[in-house]
């Protein structure tokens, strides 16, 4: 008698589902269908994407003066970074304010392109300061400079950053 | 509701279970290779994340297949994170196909395997799990078996489930999920007397985590309303008061708990857990079931004034539910709910079902999370922002493509007066430098020759070269035939041309030592004016490159941008729509159940007054 409550109760609900005052149902094959033309057009914009970067490095970043620098950081690295700036040749060319999740990317493994720019064939001047806490969340601020020749070719290089009492800003030239 | 009891949603109306398939971020280390790349697939823009691994592979003219799996193991991972299946299913097969070892090969069919699953293709699943062959890697294992009872199961081969999924009870990883789902698989198969072992062990495992309490509660409510349907209520409520109060299942085992003692008629039990229930959020299904089975409950017990009340709390608890369901229906038909899910907040968050609730405020969030988290809606939702997102893109574009044009046109209003003027410079000093590069030449060619065959005479300075001229010119003069006196002038000449020679000739060696360190001074500068004229030429080059040669790329990408944003703006519109009639179809659904509860009701309540007001006074002093 009890299940029959139930069952009166649900067939009520059941019941009005006759009634047409639905949308236009949404059938597995629509949605299937949406979802490869999404695929799709996802496939066309990421080829634009990829030659508008091509375009855009050729364009604003030839070859031949174009300067790359890098960011990464120690994954053992227990200090917490906040902020970057760069300095080339003492003009301050990059600044950067990190966010949590831009910090985990580079915990694990992620390297940020902080900066591209184009330089003379000539010796140039790099100058970085980071600003950040330490493990025991007291501030600090440390500044390194490094020197790097830039020839005919792309100039790539990078700054790595690791935990380290003597210097946690360290230079790698590739 | 936290984040996580709304993805449980899911779970419950989902049987089998598979378990959770977050990639842990010990496995986020191995999915990148490329630094760039993964600075922003760490941070989830798989779409920046692929246009950099993609720029870099046509940069360096595509990889090889091989090292493309390699390189971006696990291969097709960061494509099936920015839910490019086609992509990603062209990755893995290249690696199926190609030459890689047994476990790679395998490890890809598995993700194959599951990517058909996933996608509800069960028999394309299982003809996947069917090619692995040899060695497996331990790390997925398990998974690898789990995965194949699941797919078993979606394909009605029960029983081969049942046969895996017991050799997975002890597996820790699993805990639960394979006992839970083995009981579904016996259930499925009609082995009335396994699936309770399976389920009922499933529902009594011990444990904190979130995701085991979660399948433990989820077993007890299955095996709780199973035995409920085949009238065994005493043993159904033990099972059923097994489920937490505060769990995801929490509301639907309150419910049912309420009909196993309803059912033997225990009406006094049953209102323990009903009258729980029908405090909760009116907005649940099981609270408004409870919320007239508690009046039913008091009417059977003959406390007919109390039902009565209590009809009438759920009639105007209904009536202002539906009340705000049909606001929600305008408000959605008015394309408010897509106003809500393209909110910038909620493209930050994984859990956007939550953030959502939390952000609008309105009913029809509540209402539409059991949708939302159905995989239909997710996928629907997901297509939409990312469309959005696509859309934002392909317009900043444009915008950037006019400012390259203007970069160019600068340039070429810059460069070009000034060209043939440096290109007429250019042109006589590259002829003069061609005519020193020529003498210089010929110097060391002499320098060589004279080293078989030594020329004192060519290492002569300019004064010695005049005064050996002269000496020569004066000796001819001079001869004994053609003067008397001339012996004596003519000897003088000897002894000077005698001077010259002796001194050439002693200082040869040293001469040409010096001729030789000042070639080398000169191949210096020769050095020096190459590399400027190198560098002058390249730069030519890198100057005409600055503003020559795009306009077919940029008119090429012109057509292109512009032919995306036109499907793009169609799919959203057609996504969009999806969108909001799976909610209004939600919605209407919830409504109608309302307007049949309050139909119900409406008819209890006048029953109730009816029969409250036959009962005596003195009894209804005594109720």
């Amino acid at each position: 008698m009890f299940i029959l409550l139930r069952g009166f109760i649900l067939s009520l609900a059941m019941g009005m589902l006759s009634v047409p005052a639905y949308a236009e149902a949404v059938s597995k094959e629509q949605i299937k269908s949406l979802d490869e033309q999404v695929q799709e057009i996802k496939a066309d914009t990421l080829s634009i994407a990829t030659q508008m970067r091509l375009l855009e490095e050729k364009l604003l970043y030839p070859s031949s003066t174009q300067v790359a620098l890098y960011v990464s950081l120690d994954n053992e690295a227990k200090f917490r970074l906040d902020s970057i700036e760069i300095q080339l040749d003492g003009k301050l060319v990059a600044q950067h304010v990190y966010a949590v999740r831009e910090l985990e990317a580079l915990r694990k493994g992620g390297v940020q392109r902080i900066y591209t720019g184009n330089s003379t064939v000539s010796e140039h001047g790099l100058k970085v300061l980071i600003r950040g806490k330490t493990k025991d969340s007291s501030d600090f601020r440390e500044t390194n400079s490094f020197k790097f020749s830039k020839d005919e070719g792309p100039r790539v290089l990078e700054v790595h950053l690791v935990d380290s009492d003597a210097h946690r800003i360290n230079f790698r030239d590739w | 509701m936290s984040r996580f009891a709304v993805m449980l949603i899911s779970l419950l109306f989902a049987a089998p279970v598979l378990a959770a398939d977050g990639a842990a971020p010990e496995a986020m280390k191995y999915l990148f290779d490329e630094g760039d790349a993964r600075y922003y697939a760490y941070q989830d823009d798989y779409f920046e994340a692929l246009v950099r691994l993609d720029a870099q592979q046509a940069q360096s003219g595509g990889f090889a297949e091989s090292a493309y799996g390699a390189l971006f193991r696990p291969v097709g991972g960061i494509e099936l994170r920015y839910r490019m299946d086609q992509r990603a299913r062209g990755s893995i097969e290249a690696v199926i196909e190609g030459t890689a070892r047994d476990d790679q090969r395998n490890e890809a069919l598995f993700r194959l395997a599951r990517l058909y699953f996933q996608k509800d293709q069960p028999e394309n699943a299982l003809h996947a799990v069917e090619r692995i062959r040899g060695a497996v890697p331990a790390a997925i294992r398990a998974d690898l078996a789990f995965l194949r009872a699941n797919i078993l199961m979606a394909n009605g081969r029960n029983e081969e489930a049942v046969a895996v999924l017991k050799d997975l009870l002890d597996e820790k990883s699993l805990e639960g999920f394979s006992s839970y789902n083995l009981g579904i698989a016996l259930l499925r198969s009609g082995n009335n007397l396994g699936y309770p072992v399976y389920l009922d062990r499933a529902g009594r495992i011990e444990s904190d985590d979130r995701a085991v309490l979660a399948i433990k509660d989820k077993a007890n409510l299955v095996l709780g309303e199973k035995l409920l349907s085949e009238n065994k209520f005493e043993v159904a409520k033990q099972v059923l008061d097994r489920v937490r109060l505060s769990g995801p299942f929490s509301n639907r085992a309150l419910l049912s708990s309420g009909w196993t003692d309803a059912s033997r008629e225990r009406f006094e039990n049953a209102l323990v857990p009903w009258s729980i229930l029908a405090e909760r959020e009116v907005a649940d299904p099981a609270v408004q079931e409870a919320m007239l089975a508690v009046p039913y409950a008091y009417g059977k017990l003959g406390v007919y004034s109390t039902a009565a009340l209590k009809y009438e709390t759920a009639l105007k608890a209904f009536e202002g539910e539906i009340g705000r369901l049909g606001a929600s229906l305008s408000s959605i038909r008015q394309g408010e709910l897509l106003k809500s899910l393209a909110r910038e907040e909620l493209k930050q968050d994984a859990g956007w079902a939550v953030t959502l609730r939390k952000l609008t405020e309105k009913p029809e969030t509540f209402y539409l999370l059991d949708l939302m988290a159905s995989q239909d809606f997710q996928e629907s939702l997901s297509n939409y922002l990312d469309l959005e997102q696509l859309r934002k893109k392909l317009e900043s574009w444009s915008g950037d493509l006019a400012a390259f044009e203007d970069i160019i046109r600068r340039r070429r209003a810059y460069y070009d007066p000034l060209l043939p003027g440096i290109d007429g410079e250019f042109r006589r000093l590259e002829s003069e430098m061609r005519l020193r590069s020529e003498q210089r030449d010929r110097i060391a060619q002499l320098l060589k020759a004279m080293l078989t065959s030594p020329r004192p005479d060519l290492l002569a300075t300019a004064d010695e070269q005049i005064m050996g001229k002269t000496a020569a010119r004066l000796e001819k003069f001079a001869t004994p035939s053609r003067e008397k006196g001339a012996p004596r002038l003519y000897n003088r000449i000897k002894r000077l041309r005698g001077v010259l020679n002796w001194k050439l000739n002693t200082e040869y060696e040293q001469r040409y030592a010096d001729t030789l360190t000042q070639l080398q001074k000169l191949d210096q500068k020769m050095d020096i004016l190459s590399r400027q004229y190198r560098a002058f030429v390249r730069t030519r080059q890198t100057t005409l490159e600055s503003y020559q040669g795009y306009a077919g790329v940029i008119g090429s990408q012109r057509r292109r941008i512009a032919a995306a944003r036109e499907n793009v703006r169609a799919l959203i519109a057609r996504q969009g729509q999806a969108l909001e009639n799976m909610a209004v179809n939600e919605l209407t659904k919830r409504r109608d159940r309302l307007e049949a509860f309050r139909a119900k009701a409406r008819f209890a309540l006048a029953d109730s007054y009816d029969r409250a007001s036959k009962t005596p006074v003195r009894k209804r002093d005594a109720q």
